[in-house]
């Protein structure tokens, strides 16, 4: 047996939580937030809105079934760590030959195990989400005293985290930009924010053509590629630092049937006039209830994200179509007389139920009904 | 939906196998949401031993047999508005179905509740549901019914290699099997075929190796649908969930795996329209190329290749439209109550209107997220059955389960072991008669096939050959191949605070690693405590530590920070009595209950533990504090550590006390190790419990009060068992020392018998004593009775209740009727006075249960002698508090909080009877459990309990039987069999049966007694004499009505005695193998049993029936 290196997880208000090494050994930083779903690390994992954050996993079993790449959710790792009770070094699914620890690795992204991840969670839930390093066990110190100088999470554009390209998606992956295809079916574009492929995978199930364009496409860039409908994807950090992206939703309202996902329904909670906030530790989970106004309906969401819409200025035009039953937070929007609509929480699923796709097929039923008036 | 203003709850009945407590915590449940509600409910049941049937639960209780006619009658009464049909079980559901087809439920105007009758009847109905399926697009495994080899072959087309071959009809499904070539195929289909009586078989799809998944889901009248839990069974396709190893949540389940079957159980509630809880089963094909198992590709050992964008198959097998066991597991194991939240949509209520109680904050619309490990195993009843045939299948034979939580599956699972109280049953026990094919054990499933599996990987068998063999998934067994590394790792290195530290984390117990270790128990527990390695405990709070929760529900682990900090002011911990098996049923839950209710009563504390997951007292709210764990001295010393914060060196107040007479033997054999550790006991010590358990200090307490036993001894060997069974005078009856519930006790009536018993006592457990006692045939009496304790001295005796059968009989397999009816005054006098002073004497302190033998050789008053004394809460404390309204649980629990009796109100002596009579009756599940013998004998074999309840003897036993499904028909064919040393006392029987125009049939030897007895008799060759049809074949086709059938002494008969008793319980009918009861049942039906009452419990003790 192999003895393993100790690794510590470093909290801002200085709590040290002791473990062992996970993937790979080096230093990493970030907003430190927990998600409780029992399944889905890898899709998490690669999850371009965990971008800048060390995530902790409150299922203590991670990596039973593996890793398989094909159900990454974005070209890479995006966590900046990851802290779990426990690794499974031997890994059973038909489908997921790789170890966790060495798809980390591989990645360079660093981890711990065999830590408290409850205690940590109760005390992010207590405390709100923080800054954490993960380092080698005799680092401690250092960290303490780095952390205090590192940049806080909110203040981070991690515009990057985007395309810099437009692309298309075709055969179940990103393929080079190609307009003016022949091919049938409404023709998406998506504003690649930090997106899930899940979310193109949905669209493209659904017959649409799909493109994804760089964050910072403006109105015209968009206009130019001719789409019949526009979404905006979901992506890390805080929307008050989209403002170019609230002023191209702006422009798009009343232009192009728009779905917004999680950031995107933030940049569009701002466009419609509402403020946005930090929630003190997020929602991360496959299980939130979400209350479906209009019917009464109770829909049980994926969710992953630490800034709400604050409902208050929001634009008469506009209403509130979803709340979270747990705290009662805007789950989404739609305008009164405009094809736009939105949800806070994450319809592509992956991870999460699969009760939410109908989204999608609302999304396609208002670029229907567009065109048909 | 709208609210009903009163509602008919419909229990489950006795405890038998596949339905067990679970339904007593669902049904209580339902109550408290009715009451929650504003609703008025009705609840019937059968079961007194059932907190569901206490005082207080539901507004009106009536204890009464769970039929069309008694229903009826009690609804004619009540006019509930509506009927709740999908919180008693099976029993439950079947009854409304039929109420509603017998038109009663529209003659009184009561509508159904929850989930409607058509959704009940599409998921229970094989075809309907398959249609159902198949309409929106859910598969099911394709099978077919043919009658010959061509259509065998047509009907393969379609289904597709492997298959099962069931044959209809033939019990055990003998000739069938399972076939995975074309060759196979045709011999299989004929001898199927052969082997069936009407030559049919079912050809189905095999699923062996797939993994078996079930979900948990919910719906209310909204239409939102959640799925509470999700749970994988260790145990591939083939045995029933309820016998299978669980684990929730899922852990071979991708997400994508997971929400796919999520999705598909969502679907399936939508469709069917069930409003309420349901269960879905489905099966997982191990991998995408699944069409054989094992898959060629594993058989070589070699690599997969696999499709990689086709999601696995998998098949819908089954749905319960109702609460469930797994839903019980399922509540236990997530922290939400399935039970009452379903009854509450059944109210009217959606899911966002319902609070959940655990958090206090959100609603009961979201689905838990668990941050540990669930490990559920059930507790088979062979080490009482022997001769059972031990291969799980489709038909369960568990009597009960147990569940662990704890943060890895290796821990969850050495917890569950632990719990399951099997004594010298660790993780280290291996099958001392090895199996010649290293892998036979771990490919058949049985009760002790986990074991097998661990031998395998001890063996260094590869895994992937051991998961080919077992079609467990590889994962479980690299879990496996984790704890035993430990193991060897504890056997080869010196013990470290960091190997101690690892190990514990693991699972391992102080005594294994003492066992691995080299060391004791004691050593390694104080070595470990002073290395700072304590449990810690952390909360089942439904949603991963996102929300603050307010629910006191724990489990222990080795992390670092616990959350259940020491609480102070007096405070006790009440000892459960962990999984359900024969010997320990409900009885106990139903005390453990009833004393946290009574300590909280009291302005104490009440923290409880357990490790059964069906229970009512692991239900959150019961206790102030409940510790899901293993009840062994390890986890009871660490759970009181943690409550007094002694733990970590801090001293504590040691003030948590211990109440052990509650929780059966589990609780009572801490005793002695709790007094050992200095941990103070509420009510008897552990003296008092060695002094009745100790058979040559109670010889003398006895002889010291003048208080006589049946003459007796211990002895060691063969010579000294036969010159005392000689001294003694046959016939005997023989056990060995310090073996309970009766196990292995025999009546033996000569010396080769004695030699014989001897023999393979000592071969069961070398140098143990056997204990030889007069085998005294006279009235059984038992009593139940509270002492004040020390300076209280007062004994205070609810009730005295006659056994229907002579003593012989287990005192848990005999009927028994309160108040005693056949008693003289005098031998009243004797029995009050022996148990007063066998209280004192004692000095016990709470309850006890006493067991008296009454010889009369004349006119005058009997000889009374004490067969046995518990000093603990019995099985007849429940049925005896329901009649005669003495809330024994609670005086006791006051007592031992030093509340005299005289102080709560009563006095010394034998509490006045109530104006009722009632008889108990058990309940076995023999049809359930192939090759054990049903008749009656000292060692006790029913798994559960009814009552009958009435204003007389025979109208309240023939209730009790009918609630039995032991009732005497009015006319019809009796089969009689009857020793020869019984036939004298059957005489009177014969002549009843004769008189009131019963057809009797009979093997040889009675049958010349009943035509000497001047009556008709058909006779029915015996099996071995070669007649046809033979008495078992009369029996199997349905031509008898009741059976009264006594074992033969003479060995050569047995066989045939074995296979009429065994064909009368798989047919489903009475049968009698004690001349007593038999007679006392015939009689209660002749005398006017038939025109019993129907009235609430209350009605009866207060004589206004």
């Amino acid at each position: 047996m192999t003895e393993h290196m100790e690794a510590a997880l470093v909290l801002a208000d200085g709590a040290v939580f002791r473990g062992i090494a996970l993937g790979a050994t080096t230093d990493t930083w970030g907003e430190v937030v927990f998600n409780t779903s029992m399944t889905g690390y890898q899709e998490m994992l690669t999850d371009p809105s965990y971008a800048g954050q060390i995530l902790v996993l409150t299922y203590p079993l991670i990596g039973n079934y593996g890793i398989d790449p094909p159900i990454d959710e974005s070209r890479q790792i995006q966590v900046r760590g990851l802290i779990v009770r426990s690794e499974c070094e031997s890994p059973s699914h038909p489908r997921g030959g790789m170890r966790l620890h060495d798809y980390l690795a591989s990645a360079a992204v660093p981890g711990i195990a065999g830590v408290d991840t409850r205690a940590i969670t109760r005390r992010i839930r207590h405390e709100g989400v923080m800054m954490g390093m993960i380092v080698p066990g005799d680092q401690v110190e250092a960290a303490r005293q780095r952390l205090a100088e590192l940049p806080a999470y909110d203040t981070q554009d991690f515009i990057d985290v985007g395309v810099d390209q437009p692309y298309s998606w075709v055969d179940g992956r990103p393929q080079a930009f190609s307009n003016g295809a022949a091919e049938p079916g409404p023709h998406i574009v998506v504003l690649d924010e930090g997106l899930k492929y899940n979310i193109l995978r949905n669209l493209r199930r659904r017959g649409c053509r799909v493109t994804a364009m760089p964050p910072s496409s403006g109105v015209e860039d968009i206009l130019s590629v001719n789409p019949d409908g526009v979404l905006l994807s979901p992506g890390p950090g805080d929307p008050q630092l989209r403002e170019f992206q609230v002023q191209t939703a702006t422009s798009l309202i009343g232009k192009l049937p728009i779905m917004g996902i999680c950031m995107g329904h933030q940049v569009l909670g701002r466009a419609f006039g509402a403020d946005t906030f930090k929630l003190k530790f997020g929602h991360r989970g496959g299980n939130h209830p979400v209350l479906e106004v209009p019917t009464g309906r109770i829909a049980i969401t994926a969710q992953n994200h630490g800034y709400a819409v604050d409902p208050h200025g929001l634009s008469p035009d506009v209403e509130v179509t979803h709340i979270n039953l747990h705290d009662e937070t805007v789950e989404g929007l739609a305008h009164r007389s405009e094809p736009v609509f939105s949800i806070q929480y994450h319809a592509e699923a992956s991870p999460g139920p699969l009760d939410n796709g109908h989204l999608f097929d609302r999304f396609l039923d208002l670029i229907g009904e567009s065109q048909g008036a | 939906m709208t609210k009903p203003e009163s509602v008919l709850i419909i229990g489950s009945g006795p405890i038998v196998i596949g339905q067990a407590a679970e339904f007593d915590y669902a049904g209580t449940q339902a109550c408290k949401a009715m009451s929650e509600e504003g609703v008025r409910s009705i609840l019937v049941n059968s079961n007194p031993a059932t907190i569901m049937t206490d005082e207080g639960v539901a507004d009106e209780v009536y204890i009464e047999p769970l039929t069309v006619p008694v229903l009826r009658r009690i609804i004619e009464k009540e006019r509930p508005e509506g009927l709740l049909p999908t919180l008693g079980g099976q029993v439950g559901l079947n009854l409304a179905v039929d109420l509603h087809e017998a038109g009663v439920l529209e003659e009184f105007n009561v509508r159904l509740l929850g989930t409607p009758l058509d959704a009940i009847r599409r998921a229970e109905d094989r075809e309907l549901f398959r249609t159902a399926m198949r309409e929106i697009g859910e598969p099911t495994p394709p099978s077919a019914v043919v009658h010959t080899l061509a259509e065998a072959r047509d009907a393969l087309e379609e289904i597709g290699l492997p298959v099962a071959i069931r044959p209809a009809y033939t019990l055990g499904g003998t000739g069938g099997g399972f076939v995975r070539t074309m060759e196979e195929f045709e011999r299989v289909v004929q001898t199927g075929l052969d082997a069936s009586p009407i030559t049919q078989i079912l050809i189905e799809r095999s699923l062996l190796g797939w993994k078996e998944v079930e979900y948990e889901v919910m719906r209310d009248g909204a239409d939102t649908c959640i799925t509470i839990c999700n749970m994988e069974n260790l145990d591939p396709m083939g045995v029933h969930t309820g016998d299978s190893i669980v684990v929730a949540p899922s852990q071979t389940l991708s997400d994508k795996d997971y929400q796919m079957l999520r999705s598909a159980s969502l679907n399936i509630i939508r469709s069917l329209g069930i409003e309420g809880g349901c269960n879905v089963q489905l099966a997982l094909a191990p991998r995408q190329d699944v069409v054989a198992w094992p898959p060629e590709s594993m058989r070589d050992g070699g690599g997969v290749g696999i499709p990689h964008d086709e999601p696995l198959p998998y098949y819908v097998i089954e749905v319960n439209p109702r609460v469930s066991r797994s839903s019980a597991l399922a509540s236990k194991a997530t922290g939400y109550p399935i039970a009452r939240v379903a009854a509450k949509i059944a109210a009217g209520k959606r899911l966002d209107e319902i609070a959940n109680q655990v958090t206090g904050r959100t609603q009961a619309a979201f689905e838990p997220a668990l941050d540990y490990c669930v490990v559920k195993i059930p507790r088979w009843p062979f080490d009482k059955f022997e001769a059972g045939d031990r291969v799980l299948g489709t038909q369960m034979k568990a009597t009960g389960e147990v569940m662990a939580i704890d943060r890895t599956f290796e821990a969850a699972l050495q917890k569950a072991i632990r719990s399951l109280e099997f004594g010298g049953r660790t993780v280290l026990w291996e099958d001392s008669e090895k199996e010649e094919e290293p892998f036979r054990g771990s490919e058949t499933p049985t009760d002790v096939r986990l074991w097998h599996l661990l031998a395998a990987v001890r063996a260094d068998l590869p895994l992937d050959e051991i998961a080919s063999h077992s079609g467990v998934d590889p994962w479980f067994l690299e879990r496996l191949e984790t704890i035993v590394r430990m193991e060897q790792r504890l056997l080869a290195e010196p013990l470290t605070p960091a190997l101690m530290r690892r190990a514990k984390r693991m699972g391992f117990a102080d005594e294994q690693i003492a066992n691995l270790a080299g060391s004791v128990d004691e050593r390694i527990r104080e070595q470990r405590l002073s290395w700072g390695i304590a449990p810690v405990y952390k909360m089942v709070d439904t949603c991963a530590a996102e929300f603050d929760a307010v629910t006191p529900y724990f489990y222990s682990t080795y992390e670092d920070e616990n959350e259940a900090e020491p609480e102070l002011g007096k405070r006790a911990l009440v000892v459960g009595s962990g999984p359900i098996r024969i010997g320990q049923g409900i009885e106990f839950d139903y005390a453990s209950v009833k004393a946290a209710q009574a300590l909280r009563a009291a302005g104490w504390g009440a923290v409880m533990a357990n490790s059964n997951p069906e229970t009512v007292s692991t239900d959150f709210d019961t206790s102030d504090r409940l510790y899901f764990e293993p009840l062994d001295e390890e986890a009871v010393r660490d759970i009181l550590e943690n409550e007094d914060g002694s733990q970590n060196g801090n001293g504590g107040d040691g003030g948590v006390a211990s109440i052990l007479q509650f929780g059966g033997q589990t609780a009572i054999n801490l005793a002695g190790p709790l007094t050992t550790a200095a941990r103070p006991i509420l009510g008897s010590s552990a003296d008092v419990i060695d002094l009745a358990e100790d058979r040559k200090r109670f010889e003398r307490f006895l002889a010291d009060l003048g208080i006589p036993q049946p003459p007796g001894t211990a002895v060691s060997t063969i010579d000294e068992a036969v010159l005392a069974a000689d001294a003694i005078g046959y016939p005997v009856l023989v056990r060995p020392s310090y073996v309970l519930g009766g196990r292995a006790m025999e009546i033996v009536q000569g010396v080769g018998d004695l030699a014989r018993y001897v023999t393979q006592a000592q071969a069961a457990a070398p140098g143990k004593p056997i204990l030889i006692d007069k085998y005294l045939a006279g009235i059984e009496v038992e009593v139940d009775a509270i002492c004040g304790g020390a300076g209280d001295d007062a004994v205070l005796i609810p009730g005295i209740m006659e056994h229907i059968e002579r003593a012989g009989v287990h005192s848990g397999d005999s009927m028994a009727v309160y108040p005693a009816p056949n008693l003289r005054a005098g031998e009243v006098a004797t029995i009050i006075e022996y148990t007063r002073q066998i209280g004192i004497g004692l000095g016990v302190a709470g309850l006890m249960n006493i067991q008296y033998v009454i010889m009369r050789d004349s006119d005058d008053d009997g000889d009374v002698f004490v067969l046995e004394v518990n000093p603990r809460a019995s099985r007849t404390v429940p049925f005896l508090s329901k009649v005669t309204g003495v809330p024994m649980v609670e005086v006791a629990v006051r007592a031992m909080l030093g509340e005299s009796l005289a102080e709560q109100g009563y006095s010394s002596g034998l509490w006045p009877s109530t104006p009722l009579v009632a008889v108990k009756a058990p309940v076995f599940s023999m049809s359930k459990l192939s090759g054990v013998d049903t008749h009656l004998g000292p060692e006790m074999k029913s798994t559960g309990e009814v009552m009958g309840v009435d204003t007389d003897y025979e109208k309240a036993l023939n209730k009790a039987l009918i609630a039995a499904g032991m009732a005497v028909p009015s006319q019809g064919r009796a089969l009689l069999s009857i020793a020869d040393q019984d036939k004298p006392g059957a005489m009177a029987l014969i002549r009843e049966l004769g008189e009131a125009g019963y057809e009797l049939h009979a093997t040889v030897g009675t049958a010349s007694l009943i035509r000497g007895l001047g009556y008709a008799v058909h006779e029915a060759p015996k099996r071995e004499v070669g007649g046809d049809p033979d008495v078992i074949d009369l029996i199997r086709s349905g031509q008898i009505d009741m059976v009264i059938n006594t074992p033969e002494q003479i060995s050569s008969n047995i066989r045939d005695g074995f296979h009429i008793r065994r064909a009368a319980a798989e047919q489903r009918i009475p049968c009698f193998t004690s001349i007593d009861t038999a007679h006392h049942a015939v009689g209660a039906m002749l005398e006017g049993g038939a025109d019993y009452n129907i009235a609430p419990l209350p009605d009866y003790t207060a004589g206004r029936v």
